[in-house]
């Protein structure tokens, strides 16, 4: 196909490529701790609060170079984070509006820098918009260099504290009784986070980077129960995202990157909500079904089972009603001596039903299995 | 003050308390992030139902911007209800999701009409007066002013007419269902007027900073009372003030009201945060110094009554020692003493320090003799 070999030969395709695969590689990692702590939505607040760091890098340096911006955006970010465990931890005011408030204070005192900056009240749109969606189209080397580098180092991070972030995500109280300064690991994983937020932010933009940490981490989640595996598909899955994110956009017109991006990871975890083994939510309906149909059907067994037990004769025919007001839920009776005569459990003949010996046979045991001590099946079923 | 000016104050004033009065249950619910998923989410309804219309100023913008916002809401519970994802990540998985369909539909084919994403992000209070509502050649005022007063006072009408269910639905869920009150209609009631509202705020400071007007004033009202009612007018003044505050703040600096407007009602939260009297940041390390000197006091007491009598009284009991004795630096005890003191638990006699009847009768009273 053409776009791929674009994908290889064309110089700002594989530029966005390779930028949005780290920018997804980096998030996904960072982002599956973030959503194990229940804090998938700090990635929202550190994004916008990053705002005003922006602008007051500009205005200190006068440097529109992208190490600047992300360092003052970084900057920016923690504060907001520092912010919110302030206001959770020493007021009643909760973690949901705590989040909140920073996350629209912030970018609002952001928004008054830059307009006051720019000195007329109309100045919103310049310069704004790529820090609102994105700007993939304008990556240039240089800056994927410098992406790839500073996520290296975090990543880097991740790999060398691997046991403590571990700890902090699923027992933070053992991991301080073991002697770890809890505290001060989940400050340097939550600084970990801001670095990658921040990286995207020019790619992928504001709004949009919060589900960079949340959809690649949430579908890895659903394939699997360890860590280390949950981490490497969320890499995984962000990275795909944000290469299928560039490839379809550069193919289509009019198209932005950000949002594709986006959309690619929604479909990743819509795919793994639904088709994952064990936890997916089609296998779970499926078993639910099929556990269902076994439980009615060996109801149905039973209850012919009794009702032999009042002839001891294999010939004698029992009306379906009969079987159908016996059930607890009439409906599916039919369907349940459908299925018992197709197993050869049943048979039909004199306008009712009976057991087939090997019917007689598979209800014995399965009477046995549950009432050992001998306890009649339905007392009084006359 | 020209007119305009005045026109923009007001529906800054009608728009902050609008979004202050939901805002005050979703803070008590502990939804205040949906707001943030409902307001940026609103852009697909308002895309969908401007292609069905072609028209910016049509209500029906509003209604598509409130079904999306309801269906935000509702597929955030069925995600969450799965058990898969817990409810942050749902809210973070939904609403990226549904404004990236509106930014892909906007940028591919509204392209070419008014159509605005950063307007609806941000929103411009300063032209709000220049589009006019004008019948039979009378100018009756900004068309926004309208919009957001019909809101405001849906909102007003909703909470005074279900004040006792929303009351009972935010507080005790389980006793609203059991009384017959359906907490579920209760919430998606709210979240339709949340999105109304958020719908009807983007044009006057947009849907970011919607937020900020929704959670910010009704958290600072939090701190301040433990009064629903209260609660709802607090936030509904604070909200106003951050308006009218946000409004000269921006025109002095020149600079952007919306966002200034969320600034005040960051610096207003922040200034409850750390003055509200009883659980400010102050009220609360004066009352722990209180606190600790009081302990401090009671354990002076103990500490005396538990050699009193006995041989090493004298050397446990004396003014100069007894910091040793308790392991306090020489500055606190001599300020616990004083106070002790002054309390009338204690007196000093020459070297030594007694304790009064009083004093041994609190230390008595501490150890539960």
């Amino acid at each position: 196909m053409d776009v791929f070999s674009d994908l290889f030969t064309d110089y700002t395709l594989r530029t966005v490529a390779l930028g949005s695969a780290v920018i997804g590689v980096v998030s996904g990692v960072l982002g599956s701790f973030a959503v194990l702590r229940r804090q998938s939505l700090l990635g929202d607040a550190i994004s916008h609060a990053a705002l005003p760091g922006i602008v007051v890098a500009y205005l200190v340096t006068g440097s529109k170079a992208s190490l600047v911006l992300v360092l003052g955006a970084a900057v920016a970010g923690w504060i907001g984070t520092l912010v919110v465990m302030t206001i959770v931890r020493s007021s009643r005011v909760k973690s949901d509006s705590a989040l909140g408030i920073v996350l629209s204070v912030f970018f609002g005192v952001g928004l008054v820098l830059l307009t006051f900056l720019q000195r007329r009240p109309d100045a919103n749109q310049a310069g704004l918009d790529k820090f609102l969606f994105g700007q993939a189209a304008g990556l240039v080397q240089s800056e994927v260099l410098t992406m790839a580098a500073l996520g290296g180092i975090a990543l880097a991070f991740v790999i060398l504290l691997w046991k403590e972030f571990k700890l902090l995500s699923f027992d933070r109280g053992f991991g301080e009784s073991l002697g770890f300064r809890m505290s001060v690991v989940d400050v340097v994983l939550t600084t970990l986070l801001v670095v990658a937020i921040v990286l995207g932010l020019q790619t992928v933009g504001v709004v949009l980077m919060s589900a960079m940490v949340v959809a690649p981490a949430a579908a890895a989640r659903q394939w699997t129960d360890r860590l280390v595996v949950m981490v490497a598909l969320a890499a995984l899955f962000g990275a795909v995202s944000g290469v299928g994110g560039a490839v379809i956009s550069s193919s289509t017109a009019r198209i932005p990157t950000g949002p594709t991006i986006v959309l690619c990871a929604s479909a990743i975890v819509m795919v793994s909500l639904l088709f994952a083994p064990n936890r997916g939510l089609l296998w779970n309906r499926l078993r639910g079904a099929r556990s269902r149909r076994r439980l009615r059907t060996e109801a149905v067994l039973a209850d012919l089972y009794a009702l032999w037990g009042q002839h001891e004769d294999l010939d004698h025919a029992h009306p379906a009603a009969v079987l159908e007001t016996m059930a607890l839920n009439r409906g599916g009776v039919a369907g349940a001596l459908d299925e018992l005569a197709s197993r050869g459990l049943a048979r039909s003949a004199d306008g009712g039903w009976m057991l087939t010996s090997e019917g007689l046979r598979v209800a014995r045991k399965l009477h046995g299995e549950r009432f050992e001590s001998g306890i009649p099946l339905q007392e009084g079923a006359t | 003050m020209s007119q305009p000016q005045l026109e923009i104050q007001l529906i800054a004033v009608i728009t902050a308390v609008a979004c202050a009065l939901p805002g005050v249950f979703l803070v008590l619910r502990r939804l205040a992030l949906l707001s943030d998923a409902i307001s940026h989410s609103i852009l697909l309804g308002i895309v969908l139902a401007f292609f069905v219309t072609r028209d910016i100023a049509s209500p029906a913008l509003v209604l598509g911007a409130a079904v999306v916002g309801v269906v935000t809401v509702a597929l955030v519970e069925l995600l969450n209800r799965s058990g898969r994802v817990r409810e942050d990540a749902a809210i973070g998985l939904v609403f990226p999701f549904l404004f990236s369909v509106a930014v892909i539909l906007i940028s591919r084919y509204a392209g070419t009409v008014h159509l605005d994403v950063d307007a609806v992000l941000l929103g411009e209070l300063a032209f709000a007066p220049l589009d006019r509502v004008i019948l039979a050649g009378w100018d009756l005022g900004p068309r926004v002013a309208y919009l957001m007063g019909a809101i405001f006072v849906v909102n007003v009408a909703f909470i005074l007419l279900f004040y006792k269910e929303l009351k009972l639905a935010t507080f005790d869920a389980a006793l609203a269902a059991a009384l017959g009150f359906s907490p579920v209609l209760i919430h998606y009631l709210l979240m339709s007027l949340v999105s109304v509202t958020a719908v009807g705020a983007f044009d006057a400071v947009g849907s970011i900073l919607v937020v900020a007007l929704m959670i910010a004033p009704p958290s600072a009202a939090y701190l301040l009372t433990d009064n629903l009612g209260r609660m709802v007018l607090l936030a509904a003044m604070l909200g106003a003030l951050s308006a009218i505050g946000g409004y000269w703040t921006a025109h002095f600096l020149d600079a952007s009201i919306a966002g200034s407007m969320a600034s005040a009602a960051g610096a207003i939260f922040a200034l409850v945060f750390v003055f509200a009297p009883g659980r400010g940041l102050l009220a609360a390390a004066r009352r722990r110094s209180t606190q600790k000197l009081e302990f401090a006091q009671t354990m002076l007491a103990v500490h005396l009554l538990n050699h009193e009598g006995r041989p090493e009284q004298p050397e446990e009991s004396r003014v100069d020692g007894l910091h040793r004795h308790l392991r306090w630096d020489q500055g606190f005890l001599s300020q616990v003493v004083r106070s002790a003191a002054r309390r009338g638990l204690v007196v000093e006699q020459g070297q030594e320090l007694v304790l009064t009847d009083d004093g041994r009768a609190a230390a008595r009273r501490t150890l539960v003799l």
